[in-house]
């Protein structure tokens, strides 16, 4: 009965809506937002596909055993043991986090558990303008003044192409991503968990390093795996300030190149296409790849498995 | 740093050992008639920033006594719990005034720790929040921290037993805490405050996340709880209130936007079957709330 009453106050005339245009725009818009996602993952699958094809073309002159056994990269001679490009990428990375995890966790525990508000209202964009500084930056500031700093105070045989110096750089490049990562994750614990730690007498460095922290654990250790990638594929400041050495076993003091730093020389150098050298920077680009992949997966796998449901 | 530790250390045997002379007055007058007093709140005010959220509460809460806090919503009930063991003043901007005293302390005098402070006076939440750690360490961490020496292994046991939670747990202490329902959460969180020998519990609406038999296991907590420590419990539940309480204070808001205040304190049968006042009366007769 009721619904009659309605029915008949609204007049048919009135109402214009156009079904089956409407139909055809959702159609469309949907076309463009499924294009658009896939635009990425076919990029992806593209560039992996060409690595990975070059890498095959590589590995049919040289083997790949000997590529991941040996220990004398030298293209020129023939050979292709890749090991001292990971050892240089390895050293300069493990140094980079040696910086970078200590720093940007108490960076990240400060701003979360001890700034004021309004200073972590602007120390935290401040920190994030650190990570804009443009990497070529970093570079030259490592090659001009931290080498020639430590050369002239407590290291005076270091070389001028160094991994310390370029390591330390990079671990004060990465800071901003460790800090501001682990800040989010540390802010996101909620309240309770702190004032059930105050409620049983804790302080507040109680509650922050052994209640807060172990809590935020999951995304802490995915901020550490994130700076980690960045540092294995950073480029340029290896490349200005750690040389062009292939170097395995060396002492951080010493010249040494990372994978990254290889690719640059080939790439930008004289060697011709299609020669063996220059599929090397495919292999060496695949190994790189593969690494931050298994990184990736391991801080997918470990964020997942060590989430807290609150 | 170090120094500092000590200091607390320090402070909190103190507070053992004085708590070692206490008890056993407390323990032989309290079967008598309950006339020992617990805490002694006096003009207290609790504000927000500028807001005043509560204010002019004074009241003796009686020792080894279960005190219920009931009352509309926010009319403060739950702040003024938090300022009895300085847990308001964790809100930034939250600040409290008057006088609480523990004993000879005054909880907000100068000289007064709120670390310490909040040891003796323990708190279990509306929300169980259990640490991101096994059932055990759950327990053990805050007797930790606290400088506990003893028997750790039998302190979790004897704790868990005191919360009814031992015999669903025993088998799987080292499982972490959040594997747990909501009921044995919550009763975890009160293993956890028992397990720092508090002499004070304060429980902020503990039940209200609970289905009805967890509250049924929270409520038998509290009575054998009462044998040993002095409970203070907010909540929205009057029938819970008239089960468990010795004494009820009825919190209530004239106005909207203005302060709360303490209504009417009274024991619990008095405040439930005839009340001075008649906004209290309502209450409990369920007219409006």
């Amino acid at each position: 009965m009721a619904v009659e009453t309605q029915g008949a106050r609204s007049r048919e005339g009135d109402w214009h809506r156009n079904s089956r245009a409407r139909q055809a725009r959702e159609r469309i818009i949907k076309f463009l937002l499924t294009a658009c996602a896939y635009v990425s993952i076919f990029t992806t699958i593209g560039i992996v596909v060409v690595l990975f094809e070059e890498t095959l073309r590589f590995f049919l002159d040289v083997s790949i055993v000997e590529f991941l056994t040996t220990t004398r990269w030298a293209p020129q001679q023939g050979d292709f043991g890749v090991l001292p490009l990971v050892y240089g990428t390895l050293m300069a990375t493990f140094i980079a986090i040696a910086v970078a995890l200590p720093v940007g966790l108490l960076t990240a525990i400060y701003l979360s558990e001890y700034a004021p508000k309004r200073l972590r209202r602007w120390l935290k964009p401040a920190l994030e303008i650190l990570a804009g500084v443009p990497t070529v930056v970093y570079g030259y500031f490592a090659l001009t003044f931290i080498t020639p700093f430590f050369r002239d105070s407590v290291l005076p045989g270091i070389g001028s192409f160094n991994a310390l110096a370029a390591g330390l750089i990079m671990g004060v490049m990465i800071i901003p991503t460790v800090a501001s990562v682990s800040e989010d994750a540390i802010y996101a614990v909620p309240r309770s968990l702190r004032e059930g730690a105050y409620a049983l007498g804790a302080t507040k460095r109680e509650t922050a390093t052994k209640i807060v922290v172990p809590a935020a654990l999951s995304g802490i250790v995915a901020a550490v795996i994130l700076g980690i990638s960045r540092a294995i594929g950073e480029t340029m400041i290896v490349t200005i300030a750690m040389g062009s050495q292939p170097n395995f076993g060396g002492s951080p003091t010493e010249s040494m190149q990372a994978m990254t730093a290889y690719i640059v020389q080939v790439v930008g150098g004289e060697t011709p296409r299609g020669s063996i050298t220059f599929e090397s920077i495919f292999a060496v680009g695949s190994a790189l790849f593969l690494m931050t992949l298994a990184l990736n997966l391991a801080s997918y796998w470990f964020v997942r498995r060590f989430r807290e449901i609150y | 740093m170090e120094t500092k530790k000590t200091r607390e250390g320090r402070g909190v045997s103190e507070v053992s050992d004085e708590r070692r002379e206490v008890r056993p007055e407390t323990g032989g007058a309290a079967p008598g008639g309950g006339s020992t007093l617990g805490m002694k709140i006096e003009n207290l005010a609790a504000f927000y920033g500028s807001f005043r959220a509560v204010t002019d509460i004074s009241m003796d809460i009686q020792a080894n006594k279960v005190t219920a806090l009931i009352g509309p919503s926010g009319c403060g009930k739950s702040t003024f719990i938090r300022c009895l063991n300085r847990m308001h003043e964790v809100i930034p901007g939250a600040r409290a005034e008057g006088k609480v005293a523990l004993g000879e302390q005054d909880i907000y005098a100068k000289n007064s720790d709120p670390v310490v402070i909040r040891r003796r006076v323990g708190m279990v939440f509306q929300k169980p929040n259990p640490f991101s750690k096994s059932i055990y360490d759950n327990v053990a961490w805050g007797a930790k921290i606290n400088g506990f020496r003893g028997n750790v292994d039998e302190l979790v046991e004897r704790s868990l037993r005191q919360a009814a939670l031992w015999d669903e747990v025993k088998d799987r202490l080292k499982e972490s805490g959040f594997g747990l329902s909501g009921g044995q959460q919550q009763r975890l969180c009160i293993a956890r405050t028992l397990a720092v020998e508090p002499e004070v519990i304060l429980m902020d609406e503990p039940a209200s996340a609970l289905d009805p038999v967890s509250t049924q296991k929270i409520e038998d907590t509290m009575s054998e709880l009462k044998k040993s420590y002095t409970v203070v419990i907010v909540t929205h539940n009057m029938q819970q209130a008239a089960r468990i309480s010795d004494y009820t204070g009825f919190f209530y808001i004239e106005n909207m936007g203005d302060p709360g205040h303490l209504w009417e304190f009274d024991e619990t049968e008095k405040i439930f079957s005839n009340p001075d006042r008649k906004e209290t009366e309502d209450y409990v007769t369920g007219r409006f709330g």
